[in-house]
């Protein structure tokens, strides 16, 4: 590349740089005047986009690490910092957890545009290939990010998956012992995650630079799955496609924002907001939404799959393949023959019984990463001559059944593994590899496509935007419903001033709630993630700071002659601890740690109303549920049962602004206190979201007319 | 005519749209970028550690102390009667840079500065007994060998500037809040 005929250019300095280095050359040729066909729809749009969103999560992602420690005890808290301390740290961080989301919306579209119109078919089997090994190393990259900031879902999503290596026979505990560095996922775990989530990405930008090349070989596809026939089948992508792309990119974006400014934890499970803690797994581990239908498929092999008489079919099998081998022509051939051989023969080694059995763990591992390894033999399994899927009325129909088999598998994923679910997702397996093992195959044989246009020029243009709609539609749903489904109590929604699009903190009811805090609840809970210096945000005074934060001692130290001492707290500290460690904690509370505060609003599902309900959901125990010693009703708590005694009655905290001293009043007001004091950036969020939102909106209409304008003579 | 008017018309209307669209990305760029660039400043925790206070009693005459500001070394000397002279006779036109010692401290017998040498960054020796303090009684940078007189003042040597003097004031006799 880059040798072939140079453009002559009029800049003097462009030109000489050319005539050494013939970048500019290779930019025209590749981006300006490079010949695409004129008839691309609004799915074509999708791989620009993807670019897009790898860039942004590259430069979110630099600067992100320019913020975070890679190591266990400050991960979490490291994470925490840049949403709460650093410049735009929460823009910057949502942008980069939410755009991975979008990244791979971006991609799963990509790839049903390859699929629908035949993309993959010869010349561009390649293409295809680097494309899945672009999906791939975005999977292994997203999974590792996921782990980083070292939250109980992270922490054992890691666990989960590192241990489906455990399922390799032989040397799987091997295997897992390796990716840990370690005994179970740790400090050394994390760190090598960090540095691997840091690196692929440039190897993931390398791949798509290849992808890219590739496409400039063979040229896109298109709608109609034909070849261009000429010039007036093709446009040059400069000024149609790049304004085209501007335009359908900056309707993405429009989306991207309002989920990230707006629902930027719509993705995130409560368990992302609680610190990792490695004795103790969360009831429901999911992955993150765009891995749960591979996720189901793995739960789909709930069963051993025997293999009767295995070895001597192996030995059959074995046999067979040696006198093929022999009589093959050509030294290649006959290698590779010579390697099944080995190879079953290693198998039938590892299955000592007669009876060759494989077991579900294993068998579901391997379901799993088939599922996606088919992928690669696509342009091999689908063999029609015919690429696009608008003259396949057959495959059409098989198409759309495996998306949607594929979004019902993601829906299967979230939910627990029981009943009527693992049916389904076995199901839904069943016809996922049906679809490429033998629905393909005969369809390459037995469809009779419809007749194809001569060339391009003879169809009528179209836009689809079908699947965008239903993929961005899809996603919450992937990721809400299988979560309120686990709900164990219904918890009632409140009115908040929070609330909404534009809705802000009330700054009394935030003081009153701190208040209540610092009388009842900080006598048990800490606050570790809030300092006395933020108290300013709820509208107190530099002194008053300064006053509230001196009625408490902090340890410091050492002095001089080397020994610890109290010091009244400073407006820089964070909340005193009611406890010297957790521990004490512990012990304090006959079994039970009293939670963290500082998060707890976004660690529970409902948030605020969860608080709310929690406080004012004491009652007396229905008869025949016998509570023991120490526990409590409650209406809203998993299970009705609480360690916590009823923490506020009537009258207990005095209020200076004459707001009613009821159990109703304080628990409204500490529900609102710790809905701030998880998400203090709540409003600048809003705010900033607002206006991106408008200048994008703006942004879009001007492309639309520019790319109204510049299509205008080819309609 | 009038088609020609026509085209004219499309013409400017195109060439509008696209000053408008190319505008529009270039200010979104950006503007996004200043986000990425300010995160890189101070982040509000470092900014809550930017002052600090000290207390000055236990600290004797002729003695020094040197605390941690901003993550840098500042110097805090309880000035003798002696010292307080020496810096305050010698003539200022004669210094590299020239600064009375009356300017230099808030009370003459506490003397505060950043204890980073001028030259290329270097912490000075002589806050202790048993270190050099250079050929004007003050400091001195091995570094290099930059010279500092009782005033924290560069006398002899590579480096071009006093000892820089931060912000500070008193809040009692014995406090002193710098930053
Ligand atoms: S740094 Fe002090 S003399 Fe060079």
């Amino acid at each position: 590349m880059g040798s072939g005929e140079r453009v002559t250019f009029k800049n003097p300095v462009v030109s000489w740089i050319d005539e050494r280095l013939p970048v500019f050359s290779l930019m025209h040729k590749e981006y300006r005047a490079f010949p695409t066909p004129k008839n691309f729809n609004y799915l074509w749009n999708f791989g620009a986009i993807a670019s897009v969103m790898l860039i942004l999560m590259i430069v979110t992602g630099i600067v992100l690490a320019m913020h975070y420690t890679p190591h266990a005890d400050m991960a979490f808290g490291s994470v925490e910092h840049i949403m709460r301390d650093v410049n735009w740290g929460w823009m910057l961080r949502y942008l980069h957890m939410n755009g991975a989301a979008f990244f791979f919306v971006a991609v799963y579209i990509h790839m049903f545009r390859g699929m629908y119109y035949g993309s993959y078919k010869k010349p561009r089997e390649l293409l295809w290939i680097l494309g899945v090994v672009i999906f791939l190393l975005m999977m292994a990259t997203a999974f590792m990010g996921y782990t980083l900031p070292w939250s109980q879902m992270g922490g054992w999503a890691a666990t989960v998956i590192t241990n489906l290596f455990s399922a390799v026979p032989i040397f799987g505990d091997d295997i897992v012992s390796l990716l840990w560095g370690g005994f179970s996922v740790d400090n050394p775990t994390l760190n090598r995650f960090f540095s691997l989530h840091y690196v692929l990405p440039f190897v993931i930008f390398a791949v798509v630079f290849l992808h890219v090349w590739a496409l400039h070989v063979s040229g896109s596809n298109n709608p109609l799955g034909i070849e261009p026939k000429g010039p007036q089948d093709t446009l040059p992508f400069h000024p149609y496609y790049t304004m085209k792309d501007t335009f359908g990119l900056a309707v993405f974006l429009l989306l991207y924002v309002v989920v990230t400014f707006w629902f930027p934890n719509i993705f995130a499970h409560p368990d992302h907001f609680v610190e990792y803690n490695p004795l103790q797994t969360p009831p429901h581990i999911v992955p993150e939404w765009y891995f749960l239908p591979f996720y189901a498929i793995l739960r789909a092999i709930t069963f051993d799959i025997a293999i009767p008489f295995g070895n001597v079919l192996f030995l059959i099998a074995a046999l067979g393949a040696t006198l093929y081998a022999y009589f093959s022509a050509g030294r290649v051939r006959k290698f590779l023959w010579l390697c099944i051989v080995a190879d079953i023969f290693a198998l039938a080694l590892l299955s000592f019984s007669p009876h060759f059995v494989l077991e579900a763990k294993l068998g579901g591992v391997i379901a799993m990463f088939g599922s996606v390894g088919l992928l690669v033999l696509l342009p091999w399994l689908d063999t029609h001559p015919v690429r696009s899927a608008r003259f396949r009325p057959r495959y059409r129909f098989f198409l759309w059944l495996f998306v949607i088999a594929t979004i019902v598998l993601g829906y299967v994923g979230a939910q627990l593994p029981e009943g009527i679910w693992v049916k389904l997702g076995q199901l839904c397996t069943a016809y996922y590899f049906g679809f490429f093992l033998v629905i393909l195959p005969w369809l390459s044989r037995t469809e009779k496509a419809l007749p194809l246009p001569k060339s391009i020029s003879d169809a009528v243009l179209k836009g689809v935007v079908v699947l965008f709609a239903v993929i961005s539609f899809s996603t919450p749903v992937l990721a809400e419903g299988g979560e309120h489904s686990h709900e164990a109590q219904h918890v009632e929604s409140q009115e908040w001033s929070f609330r909404g699009p534009f809705g802000t903190y009330d700054r009394e009811a935030l003081r009153r709630g701190y208040t209540v805090y610092q009388n009842v609840c900080s006598a048990c809970h800490s606050m570790n993630l809030v300092s006395y210096r933020n108290l300013s945000d709820l509208g107190y005074s530099p002194e008053q700071v300064k006053a509230i934060a001196a009625e408490y001692s902090v340890m410091d130290g050492p002095d001089d002659e080397g020994e610890m001492f109290e010091r009244p707290a400073l407006p820089r500290d964070p909340f005193t601890n009611p406890y010297p460690n957790r521990k004490a904690a512990i012990y304090a509370n006959n079994g039970s740690y009293p939670p963290d505060m500082s998060l707890l609003a976004k660690a529970r599902h409902g948030g605020a109303d969860y608080i709310y309900g929690l406080l004012t959901g004491y009652g007396d125990a229905p008869h025949g549920k016998d509570l023991m010693q120490g526990q409590y009703w409650n209406a809203v708590m998993t299970g009705n049962v609480i360690a916590m005694a009823p923490p506020l009655s009537e009258g207990m905290v005095s209020y200076e602004d004459g707001s009613p001293e009821t159990l109703d009043q304080y628990a409204r007001d500490v529900s609102h206190f710790l809905t701030w004091a998880a998400e203090p950036h709540m409003e600048a969020r809003k705010y900033t979201g607002v206006k991106v939102f408008i200048f994008l909106l703006v942004f879009a209409i001007v492309m639309y007319g520019v790319k109204k304008k510049t299509w205008a003579d080819v309609h | 005519m009038s088609t020609a008017n026509q085209t004219d018309d499309g013409e400017t209307r195109r060439d509008f749209l696209h000053l408008t669209a190319g505008a529009l990305g270039a200010v979104g760029v950006g503007v996004f970028a200043w986000p990425f660039i300010d995160s890189l400043n101070p982040a509000a925790d470092t900014l809550a550690m930017s002052t600090i206070e000290v207390d000055l009693s236990p600290v004797e005459e002729g003695e020094s102390i040197t605390v941690v500001w901003r993550g840098k070394p500042v110097f805090i000397r309880h000035r003798t009667p002696k010292e307080i002279e020496s810096a305050q006779k010698i003539a200022v036109a004669d210094l590299r840079d020239s600064e009375a010692d009356q300017d230099r401290v808030q009370k003459a017998q506490w003397l505060i500065m950043v204890g980073i040498c001028t030259h290329l960054g270097c912490v000075p020796l002589g806050q202790r007994k048993t270190e050099p303090k250079g050929d004007f009684g003050g400091w001195f940078c091995p570094c290099h060998g930059s010279h500092y007189d009782i005033s924290g003042r560069i006398r002899k040597g590579p480096a071009p500037k006093n000892l820089a003097v931060p912000q500070y004031n008193f809040i009692d006799d014995t406090t002193v809040r710098i930053g």
